[in-house]
């Protein structure tokens, strides 16, 4: 039935209706073991070498905590602004799927360690907002399962399937918001830019690879659409629509296009009469839409209850306390510190969002910041996106910049010459200072060098000579051309007319 | 006062996975109702202001250090395995999601 329906463009079903959406982040923790046994996390490793009687659910084993897991589960909490749980617990969620060893997830349930928080960020055009944060919750990570016969790597027609428990039990961080609303059109472009936020301080507190082409950060998307009111009637007043969980949106560009996609389905059936079904659907990488896939009714009972093996988890304050005081500066403090430091405005600050690291680099190694961001947003993000690549897997460095900008800065090389260097460094023929060795690309500074230069020029051209004698000052472009020519480009323009001009004063 | 009615237990034991005959559920549910009411004795015993609590003795976490341990090999690891296939545990077909 979904299939063959018609779309509502996104115009039209933000026109007619209110987006409402939630998101559900799970970031997989880089302790050195799991949550739950010393059983070390580390991949790539052959399958079930990184198990033990705890991680695949052996009678009579116990779990015992890590205490890194908890830690960084705190450092996240404080990061987001919640408030730390003086006492939390861990609970057991049933369910029969493989994936356990057990037949429950070890997780959290109504005594979370972190709850009522918020983030704060900027979308790409420097709209403020912000995303309450319901909870963030500790739990350990399923296995790994490989569908085998059928059709390749689906559940249906699936001949069996088979596990391995390495991935079980590693520790993860689900991250809960509360309902996002009154965002409108631009719910697709928050939706993206808060994972965004979420991954940045996840990178900067270094408690995850924060890779989510990896599966280190998953994100689950809640979205439902309400009648839009007309001017000047309370929108909250409307009662929320029915939800549909959109599973495992792997990457940034996957949660904007499925929000858009929710929004456009829902309003598609809601404008037909239809009713939204409650369920988890699947997005899909290559179309960008979602599918159906089990409906919420049947056995979202989880029977959840105290997990009898744990006792609850109590964070002394002072614990606490040293935690929040060793917390690292967070992005978005950042962003502004940077700016304060750098004199940079908001368009500029803008322009930089992709590099800001890379400059702070250059900065760092010596260079201006207007000097660092030229190069960063200009010359190097042109390239960088020619080759579809991300300005970092260039093959230059901050310090790299920084001695360009010196090398300019020292009449060693001119902004154009100070290119060709920098082509040379991307070519791979080395740091800027090497590039110009051995290219020879250094501005002829040598003023008996550059003095024969030029009277070799006006011998060469006599009859211009006597024009800018005669006072055709407009003639001398012509000389400092034949002197450029004759140094191929590496002389200072400026200085050649100040040669020029002494000499036919 | 039977808590747990026949439809309960019929529930339960769907999500729990036990096959039980319509003989069963009727004795079931006349159990457990037997015992939802002794426990529920002690909601006489405490009023309001008692928090609710899981353990008799106020006890807390004690934590494990992250220092990787020893783990099976996984020739161990399969050694009570039903099935197993290049390393890895068989199961059958599964239907319904991933979680
Ligand atoms: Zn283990």
């Amino acid at each position: 039935m979904n299939q063959q329906m018609e779309f509502m463009s996104f115009d039209e079903a933000m026109q007619r209706f209110d987006p409402v959406f939630g998101i559900e982040v799970h970031v997989e923790l880089n302790t050195a073991t799991k949550m739950f046994c010393s059983c070390a996390t580390s991949f790539g490793a052959p399958p079930n070498t990184l198990v033990c009687p705890v991680c695949i659910g052996l009678p009579g084993s116990m779990p015992t905590l890590n205490k890194k897991a908890v830690e960084s589960a705190i450092r996240l909490g404080l990061a987001l602004n919640c408030s730390i749980a003086s006492m939390s617990r861990f609970a057991r969620k049933n369910y029969f799927y493989p994936d356990l060893s057990k037949n429950y997830q070890i997780s959290q349930y109504d005594e979370p360690i972190d709850y009522d928080g918020y983030v704060e960020f900027e979308l790409d055009d420097g709209t403020e907002v912000r995303v309450d944060i319901e909870r963030a919750h500790m739990e350990e990570d399923a296995a790994k399962l490989t569908h085998v016969g059928g059709a390749a790597g689906r559940i249906h027609g699936a001949n069996y399937s088979l596990v391995d428990y390495n991935r079980g039990g590693v520790p993860l961080i689900e991250i809960v918001t509360k309902p996002v609303e009154g965002m409108g059109e631009r719910t697709p472009e928050v939706a993206r830019a808060y994972v965004a936020a979420l991954r940045d301080i996840v990178r900067v507190l270094g408690i995850s690879d924060a890779r989510m082409d990896q599966g280190s950060i998953r994100a689950d998307v809640n979205l439902s659409l309400r009648r839009r009111v007309e001017a000047g009637q309370d929108q909250g007043a409307v009662p929320f629509g029915k939800r549909t969980e959109t599973k495992n949106v792997n990457s940034l560009r996957a949660i904007e296009l499925a929000v858009r996609y929710e929004c456009e389905r829902q309003a598609a059936l809601l404008t037909a009469g239809q009713p939204v079904v409650q369920e988890t659907r699947h997005f899909h990488e290559d179309t960008g839409a979602t599918t159906s896939g089990r409906s919420k009714e049947e056995a979202e009972d989880y029977r959840y209850f105290p997990e009898p093996d744990l006792l609850p988890v109590c964070p002394p304050a002072k614990w606490v306390a040293e935690l929040r005081a060793s917390l690292p500066e967070l992005p978005a403090r950042r962003r502004r510190r940077l700016q304060a430091e750098w004199g940079f405005t908001d368009l500029e600050m803008r322009d930089a969002a992709g590099v800001l690291d890379l400059i702070a680099g250059t900065v760092e190694a010596g260079a201006s910041p207007a000097g660092a961001r030229k190069w960063w947003t200009g010359e190097l993000m042109r390239t960088a996106n020619e080759q579809g690549i991300s300005p970092e897997e260039l093959p230059v460095t901050p310090g790299d910049v920084a001695s360009l900008e010196q090398l300019i800065a020292q009449g060693t090389l001119t902004d154009k010459l100070a290119r060709q260097a920098l082509a040379g460094t991307l070519a791979g023929e080395g740091p800027p200072a090497a590039v110009v060795a051995a290219r020879g690309l250094a501005v002829v500074g040598d003023d008996d060098a550059l003095g024969k230069a030029v009277d070799d020029a006006l011998a060469a051209n006599p009859e211009v000579a006597e024009k800018i004698r005669g006072g055709k000052t407009a003639a001398i472009g012509a000389i400092v051309g034949a002197v450029m020519k004759a140094t191929r480009g590496k002389a200072d323009a400026a200085k050649v007319r100040a040669l020029i001009e002494e000499r036919l004063s | 006062m039977s808590a747990i009615t026949r439809e309960d237990v019929a529930r339960l034991a769907a999500l729990a996975r036990i096959a039980l005959t319509e003989g069963e559920l009727d004795v079931m549910a006349g159990q457990l109702s037997a015992i939802v009411d002794a426990v529920a004795v002690v909601s006489s015993a405490v009023d309001e202001a008692t928090p609710a609590t899981s353990h008799p003795i106020r006890l807390e976490n004690v934590y494990r250090q992250d220092l990787v341990g020893a783990s099976l090999s996984q020739a161990e690891a399969l050694s009570s395995a039903p099935a197993a296939q290049d390393g890895q545990f068989r199961v059958p077909q599964i239907l319904g999601d991933e979680q």
